[in-house]
């Protein structure tokens, strides 16, 4: 097992080294000259010149890049052109929104989709999973912000009882972690209705109700446990994701997190802090993995076999 | 002196209700049995056999399925007026299955230690660490070291999940066990050691056995008597000696003559003619009658069961007929 | 006794072809949710080419008319006036052009590219499948979105460029789908029987090996217009996709939310075209999936 872990984290380092790539060369590639911009108007070409080794842009592409990710590997993210401040803070200080944000929205998301998804398939064909059917469609269907335009208008512009934008506390959180728990819940229904169905049939399950096992134990104990895999891996992706895809939500709300803290350096041809982002984001959704990976041994010995061979 | 009943059964109907047309699995049975007896349930796949097992612990997944019934007793307790938490106490109790593919039957995420204890504690108020111990000795005696119990069923083999399987089924002493072709998925030199286990399990347990099994060479080692089902319906019944010596039915003959011979080998096996009748459409009268060699005009009207001796019944008016007998044929 | 005839070779292939096709539309016509689909699919791609003949451009999409702005939905404009006096309906009719030809061309390109490289890792195997499953690695371990707006950002604001990004970003879902298809017929004999015959690796692929991947990919494309649809409209909403002033149905969104307070039909109808658009094709989908391989179904 700890075998495995580790080889896993090995094998995440190319990948964030080539992450780090693809995003800066794309930075690089953009029009526009970052240092024009940052000079005052009257700067010499000597002092633009300086300002650019002073940004570490001078050079080519590879040595500029090979500059950044020496630093990189040293645990210096560099410092942001824009905000003149070191990457890492400016990325810790929107972590804890970010996290806050991701978290509400996926336990909203397990909070309807997992009751949701079990009723579904314990009640086949019926109103029931037909209503969830139609949830879940629509739930992938809707784009999320236009949704998050809705719930602002409804419950904020109308009935007055939520903010419309900020961060500043949990009041703020509501109406955003709902829109996008929404967005998450139709996969997650998707998936936990589909699984459960192909576990609800076993022989096992009718093992269990011939020892005498309640009906609810055995769907909640007997079965769920069975369907976890698909459920849990969905659920890691869809967290990873939240980490910062959540973009056009965080618009929407006028959230800082850091989904919208990457587009806005990426707009400012904010080299550092956009590579920065994009590589701390590629780490935490790798990380998300590697649990959900981990955590398929406590549901399912037989995959934790598989991690020990 | 009479001796206790454990089970009987009173005009059972169960039909499954699809979108496809109404399935007739079991079509009127009847059937009693007493204290530590145990008797074969004989048939082709298809004859209503599981269903009626299922219908006992009241299983029959609804819907599709509608169970029907005059009396369904089971030592006494009507099990068809039970409510939910009764019918939870009584399986895995009174009676216990165990099912046909060992490899389905165990939970894959549950170690096996768990899944034997499991049933104690619903059943025996015990603590964990109780039940934990008594999973173990109920390892031993199917012939599984205890310390087993905390391995997973995938790092079992199917002979060993199928002790494993009846060790659950047992773990409570059930006083009815029903065994659902419980070796067809098995090894043939498996198959004698989980046979021979059952056997000596029942006897030290007293448990009253239902085999169900389409093998009369399974039959003929572990029943004292058999019951043959075709149709939903029980067409023959009686001891082992009955059914194995004087078979009445027609159908019963044709499932022996179907036997290979391994004194003859160049004999022709005769095997019966046709299939079973389509369960949601099935003929009036008697259901074998399409395939019946000796078939007449009154097999066409319902069949009542006749009886041949004490011990010995079966389904088919034509021995109402004087000197009317089927022909075996010789086996040595 | 039946009649024997003697069928040539190529008549069966047709027989056989022309059978799996009927069946799988056969199956598909049972599915009413996917049929009623499957109409709304065919009336927006009518509706985007008959909008270009039927409005014109400069007057009736990007002319102002500020007289008449923000006329709530009426008789003469059911759908309302923007704040230029733009009538919505007309803007939203024409819009449908510009989500369903990045959806098509997106798909396009993402399916070219994925199942050509899904082809070669799941064929070759070894060096070469670990090679490109790595890349595809990489290209999901950043979130569409930011990928999506770094190409734009890179390649500047146009509707190619949106095009080729979101291609680009789903491009590792189709190579993965065509390997995990790939993979296990990649050791039949037949294949093998195949290649000591002599027949080009090329060949071998697209022939023999292809077509076992073919349910899976149909199912993706047409879903892969729904997500692509999605997030064209998510980056146009950032206001990083199509350029203003196209009527993109996420461009209008934008622009409509600064007024919600007082004119909220600006971001409703949009929206729902949006939705109902997506709907479709993942109903579609939906439909394809079950259609192709009615086992699934249960």
């Amino acid at each position: 097992m700890t075998r495995y872990i580790v080889r896993r984290l090995l094998l995440m380092i190319p990948v964030l080294i080539c992450v780090t790539f693809v995003v800066y060369f794309l930075m690089d590639l953009a029009p526009g000259d970052v240092i024009s911009q940052l000079a005052p108007a009257d700067a010499t070409p000597q002092q633009i010149e300086m300002l650019r080794e002073e940004y570490g842009l001078n050079g080519t592409i590879i040595e500029r890049y090979g500059r950044y990710l020496w630093r990189l590997l040293h645990g210096d993210m560099g410092t942001s052109f824009f905000l003149k401040r070191p990457v890492f803070s400016v990325f810790l200080e929107r972590l804890p929104n970010t996290l806050m944000l991701a978290f509400a929205s996926i336990l909203v998301a397990i909070l309807i989709s997992l009751p949701l998804g079990i009723a579904a398939a314990t009640h086949h064909r019926s109103w029931l999973d037909g209503f969830s059917v139609v949830l879940s469609m629509l739930s992938v269907s809707m784009p999320a912000f236009w949704l998050g335009l809705l719930l602002i208008f409804i419950f904020s512009l109308h009935w007055k009882i939520f903010p419309s934008g900020g961060s500043e506390g949990l009041k703020y959180l509501i109406l955003p972690a709902l829109t996008l728990g929404t967005e998450q819940a139709g996969n997650l229904t998707r998936i936990t209705r589909s699984s459960m169905l192909d576990v609800i049939h076993q022989d096992y399950l009718r093992t269990a109700r011939a020892k005498g096992v309640s009906e609810k134990k055995v769907i909640r104990h007997h079965a769920l446990r069975n369907a976890l895999i698909p459920i849990i891996t969905v659920l890691g992706s869809t967290l990873g994701n939240a980490f910062g895809g959540a973009v056009a939500i965080e618009t929407v709300f006028a959230w800082n997190g850091i989904g919208r803290l990457t587009v806005m350096a990426i707009n400012n041809r904010d080299m550092t802090l956009a590579t920065g982002c994009i590589f701390m984001f590629t780490l935490m959704l790798n990380m998300t993995l590697l649990v959900v990976d981990i955590a398929y041994a406590y549901v399912d010995p037989r995959v934790k076999a598989r991690y020990s061979k | 002196m009479e001796k206790e009943l454990i089970l009987e059964i009173k005009d059972l109907v169960v039909r499954f209700e699809t979108a496809d047309g109404v399935v007739h699995a079991v079509n009127g049975l009847d059937l009693k049995i007493e204290k530590g007896r145990s008797i074969g349930l004989v048939g082709e796949t298809g004859a209503g056999k599981t269903t009626t097992a299922l219908s006992m612990l009241r299983l029959v997944p609804d819907p599709p399925g509608v169970v029907e019934c005059e009396k369904l007793e089971l030592s006494g307790r009507d099990v068809l007026s039970m409510s939910v938490s009764e019918l939870e106490e009584v399986r895995g109790k009174d009676i216990s299955m165990i099912f046909q593919d060992p490899m389905t039957a165990l939970n894959p995420v549950f170690t096996v230690g768990e899944q034997i204890a499991e049933s104690i504690q619903i059943h025996e108020k015990v603590s964990s660490q109780e039940a934990e111990k008594r999973a173990k000795e109920m390892l031993e005696l199917v012939g599984i070291p205890g310390e087993r119990a905390g391995e997973y069923p995938h790092q079992f083999s199917g002979g060993m999940k199928q002790r494993v399987v009846i060790a659950i089924a047992l773990a409570c002493h059930p006083k009815l066990l029903i065994a659902d072709e419980p070796t067809t998925a098995l090894d043939v030199t498996i198959q004698a050691q989980v046979l021979d286990l059952m056997r000596r399990l029942k006897e030290q347990y007293e448990t009253s056995l239902i085999m169900i099994t389409h093998d009369l060479g399974i039959v003929a080692e572990i029943c004292d008597d058999v019951a043959v089902m075709y149709a939903g319906k029980i067409i023959e019944i009686g001891t082992l000696r009955d059914i194995f010596n004087k078979a009445k039915h027609p159908y019963t003959e044709g499932l022996f003559n179907s036997i290979p011979n391994i004194h003859d080998r160049k004999a022709k096996l005769t095997p019966i003619q046709g299939l079973m009748p389509d369960p949601t459409n099935l003929p009036e009268g008697c259901a074998f009658e399409p395939r019946c060699p000796y078939a007449c005009e009154g097999c066409k009207k319902e069949q009542a069961l006749l009886q041949i001796s004490d011990t010995h019944f079966v389904r088919c008016s034509r021995y109402l007929e004087e000197g009317f007998h089927i022909e075996r044929k010789e086996k040595e | 006794m039946s009649e024997h005839r003697k069928i040539s070779a190529s008549e069966l292939k047709q027989y056989k072809k022309r059978s799996l096709l009927s069946e799988v539309w056969r199956n598909y016509k049972k599915n009413p949710s996917a049929m009623i689909a499957l109409f709304i699919v065919i009336a927006i791609v009518v509706i985007a080419i008959v909008s270009q003949f039927a409005f014109d451009y400069k007057a009736d999409i990007v002319q102002q008319n500020v007289r008449e702005k923000f006329i709530h939905p009426c008789a003469e404009h059911p759908f309302g006036t923007d704040n230029y006096g733009r009538d919505v309906l007309v803007r939203v009719l024409y819009g449908a052009r510009y989500s369903l030809s990045v959806g098509v061309v997106a798909v396009a390109i993402s399916c070219i590219l994925g199942v050509t490289l899904g082809l070669i890792a799941g064929y070759y195997g070894g060096f070469i499948e670990d090679f490109i499953l790595r890349f595809c690695e990489i290209f999901t371990g950043i979130p569409s979105i930011l990928m999506g707006v770094a190409l734009i950002s890179a390649f500047g604001q146009s509707i190619i460029v949106l095009m080729m990004a979101i291609g680009l970003v789903y491009t590792p879902m189709y190579c993965r789908t065509t390997r995990a298809a790939v993979m296990p017929v990649r050791d039949e004999e037949y294949i093998e029987a195949a290649r000591i015959a002599g027949v080009s690796d090329l060949k071998i692929m697209f022939s023999h090996v292809m077509p076992n991947a073919l349910s899976p990919i149909i199912v993706q494309v047409t879903m892969g217009v729904a997500s692509a649809i999605l997030t064209a409209s998510s980056l146009s909403f950032l206001g990083l996709g199509v350029p203003i002033p196209l009527p993109e149905w996420g461009a209008m969104l934008s622009e409509g939310r600064e007024f919600m307070r007082d004119h909220m039909y600006l971001t409703i109808f949009p929206g729902l075209a949006i939705m109902i658009t997506v709907l479709s094709f993942n109903l579609m989908g939906d439909g394809l999936r079950d259609a192709l391989d009615p086992k699934l179904k249960e």
